[in-house]
């Protein structure tokens, strides 16, 4: 067979720089280095004992050994989920590492001056800065960036274990804990007990219940009650180690009134075989808290012909608990070869609102099915969720979504906005919505919140003489934008590339 | 053009009525202002006429080209040729000015039955228009309205309007928050637009305006209706003694 012919082909009327942008992304891996430095292992596989030798490293009390070993033993009656549209050789669990440490972290750092400059060569080389030092807008060292830059405050993660965490007595001044979750388990217990588990239960699913039992590392944050969280926070997540599974567990608790943006990213390095990623993130916010949660995923996503790439199996949710609370998850997904990844709302509190936004861009053999879940518990819930999936090459891109309308969730509304776009003649897409409705005063559709500032926008629009629907779409794009736009730091810069990638041509 | 005929409108929330009777016609390519106290009603004529959500037509019609505008959807109204200059134009985040006009052009001429523009074509008309409009091509890439000041506000809609190009113009009280230069660049922009067949209805509070975009007929509008209509002079009456000797002579 001719391997010519057998390659995909560009489709007909896709925007030639979409094509670009979309290549530029799947060509480069620019992550792609590995850093060579001494590691401490624990024995391969995984049984009570590793799940007892990650909690004796991390020195936690009996409490928690004991509820990482009740998670192991739900594990083991558990099955991997099939029902995702992702393919991929059957993981043996037991030919895993689950636990890899720097040597030189045996001893934690006391600062980040102690820290390995092997490892902090590495962030530098990431663009990620572990300096306190302010942060310039833009690009780094791009002319005419505002002098007045942002500061962004990182935890970094490195295989399993937290390297650490800047600008924590600033934070500490406003009351504001960041830390990694490690720490926070030795040194916060009552909040870790209160909250740990609580939105993503220790029996959620297959994953969830795996990262419950080893999770190793992850970042904690608590912003106390009527306080903005002075700057932006971030966890930045390295795998290094081969064979190596990260499973990072990061909690967030937005007590009342406060309000905190929050950024990860994530990248590997270069190699052919598979590495498995399965984290938890857990969001609690209470009374009128709001939390802004990104993600920059870029995760090795495998080369070109299929070989090598992150297993990205992956829980978020977040609890809307306390009546007027907000979430935001934007995600911009480039990276792992499989991602399996649904950032969720619990709308429970009265008046509480959930937005998902989501640029998913798989290229050669990638495959994501990613999607969210909007569950409206409480009386006048909104939800926004808008997700584009782009799809190249060989690749399977999936929109998996549930918007479920409880009895009690009364006016509640729900606006849905997908879009795939299929640049080549092998890839494809797919759309998998689930809705459930079990009240009669609240709407699942095509419309965008009723908020006073989106029905002036959409008379505006209008009167112009655009329809109405191209109206919504053209309001909720343009608001999608803005958000990616407004993604923190420079390591989202990339992303912000991705904004310009047009959806014309787009199959729907 | 433009025929109003008794027009009655209530908010639909609170069941106030806004407008009582108000009958005005706008012959083609004629320049029509109307004045009036605050709360005369003056905006929600706008509103209503264009079509925007939240009152009630109890009574009376409206009528462009003899077609019946409160049947139809504010879009088709636009691609009927109604163009809405807004007070208070919104800012609409992430959306380029330009791809915002290009889609309102094309959603307009696909309405009409009418071939779409190329963006090649777009872009050579457009920048032809700012141009004479002092606005910058880097105003036309920023978001709608997003950061721009009063007066590029509203230069910016009369660019729409510009590239639009409607029948019937609605100026809401266009000159409000412009400095005398804005204004007389606002003006020049509508001036420019006039070609004998277009009409304009000028809601304004302020002469000087009026100064500046001439108008054929000026209408004293309060309590929801039109109480006097005159020539120009009656918009220099209003700047000198106020409305209250107006209203005086009709309530006499």
């Amino acid at each position: 067979m001719s391997t010519i012919t057998d390659k995909p082909q560009v489709k007909d009327g896709v925007d030639q720089d979409t094509v670009d942008a979309v290549q530029s992304v799947g060509d480069k891996y620019k992550y792609g280095f590995e850093t060579d430095i001494e590691m401490d292992f624990a024995p391969k596989g995984v049984n009570e004992d590793i799940v007892r030798l990650i909690s004796a490293k991390n020195e936690e009390p009996e409490w928690m050994t004991d509820w990482r070993l009740d998670a192991f033993r739900r594990w083991q009656a558990m099955v991997e989920p099939e029902w995702a549209m992702v393919h991929y050789p059957e993981i043996d669990f037991q030919d895993l590492y689950y636990y890899a440490r720097p040597k030189s972290m045996a001893v934690k750092p006391k600062s980040l001056d102690d820290v390995d400059p092997k490892l902090l060569a590495t962030y530098e080389k990431l663009g990620i800065p572990l300096k306190e030092q302010m942060i310039l807008a833009g690009v780094e060292g791009a002319e005419g960036a505002p002098v007045d830059g942002r500061r962004v405050a990182v935890d970094a993660v490195f295989d399993s274990v937290s390297v650490g965490t800047t600008f924590r007595d600033e934070l500490a001044k406003a009351g504001v804990i960041f830390c990694s979750i490690s720490e926070a388990i030795r040194e916060y217990p009552d909040l870790v007990k209160k909250y740990l588990g609580s939105v993503v239960p220790q029996s959620d699913n297959f994953y969830a219940t795996l990262n419950s039992a080893v999770f190793s590392d992850g970042s904690f944050v608590y912003i106390p009650p009527n306080t903005k969280c002075p700057m932006e926070l971030s966890t930045y997540f390295r795998i290094n180690a081969e064979n190596t599974g990260q499973f990072e567990r990061t909690l967030i608790i937005a007590d009342k009134g406060s309000y905190v943006s929050y950024l990860e990213g994530c990248t590997a390095p270069k190699r052919d075989t598979n590495q498995l990623h399965a984290a938890v993130v857990e969001l609690v916010i209470l009374e009128d808290a709001e939390i802004k949660y990104s993600t920059v995923q870029n995760w090795f996503p495998g080369d070109e012909n299929g070989m090598g790439g992150i297993y990205n199996f992956v829980t978020k949710r977040a609890d809307c608990r306390g009546d007027r609370a907000k979430v935001m998850w934007t995600q911009v997904e480039t990276g792992s070869a499989v991602t399996w990844k649904y950032p969720s709302c619990i709308l429970r509190g009265d008046d509480s609102s959930g937005e998902f936004y989501s640029i998913a861009i798989a290229n050669n053999y990638q495959q994501a099915d990613t999607g969210t879940k909007m569950v409206h518990l409480g009386k006048n819930t909104k939800s926004r969720i808008v997700s584009k999936g782009i799809s190249a090459g060989r690749a399977q891109n999936t929109y998996r979504g549930l918007v479920s309308m409880h009895p009690k969730a009364k006016n509640s509304r729900n606006y849905t906005q997908c879009d795939s776009l299929l640049i080549g003649d092998k890839c494809g897409a797919h759309t998998v919505p689930y809705i459930e409705v079990r009240n009669n005063s609240s709407r699942v559709e095509h419309e965008a919140t009723t908020s006073k500032v989106d029905d002036d926008q959409l008379f505006y629009c209008r009167q112009r003489g655009i329809d109405e629907e191209a109206a919504l779409a053209l309001i909720v794009n343009g608001f999608a934008k803005e958000v990616l736009q407004a993604l923190p730091m420079e390591f989202a810069m990339e992303a912000q590339a991705l904004v310009a990638i047009s959806l014309e041509g787009s199959v729907g | 053009m433009l025929n109003i005929n008794n027009l009655h409108v209530e908010l639909e929330d609170e069941d106030k009525a806004i407008l009582k009777g108000l009958s005005l016609t706008v012959p083609a390519g004629e320049v029509h202002a109307i004045m009036g106290p605050n709360g005369s009603g003056k905006s929600t004529m706008s509103y209503v006429l264009s079509g925007k959500g939240g009152y009630e037509v109890t009574g009376g019609t409206a009528t462009l080209d003899g077609v019946n505008l409160l049947d139809m959807e504010p879009d088709e109204r636009a691609a009927a040729g109604l163009f809405l200059a807004f007070q208070y134009p919104v800012e609409i985040p992430g959306v380029g000015n330009m791809t915002f006009l290009r889609t309102a052009v094309n959603c307009q001429r696909k309405a009409r039955g009418e071939e779409e523009l190329s963006a090649a074509d777009f872009l050579k008309i457009i920048r032809e228009k700012a141009k004479s409009l002092k606005i910058d091509a880097e105003m036309l890439k920023r978001p709608v309205n997003v950061g721009f000041s009063g007066g590029e506000k509203k230069r910016n809609e009369i660019l729409q309007m510009a590239m639009l190009e409607p029948k019937m113009c609605i100026l809401d009280e266009t000159d409000s928050g412009l400095d005398v230069d804005a204004m007389k660049l606002v003006s020049d922009g509508v001036n420019a637009l006039r070609d004998g067949k277009r009409s304009f209805l000028v809601i304004t509070h302020y002469q000087r305006l009026l100064d500046h975009i001439k108008p054929d007929v000026v209408h004293i509008m309060a309590d929801g209706r039109i109480v006097k209509s005159g020539g120009p002079d009656l918009a220099l009456e209003v700047e000198h003694n106020g409305y209250a000797d107006i209203l005086a002579e009709v309530a006499a």
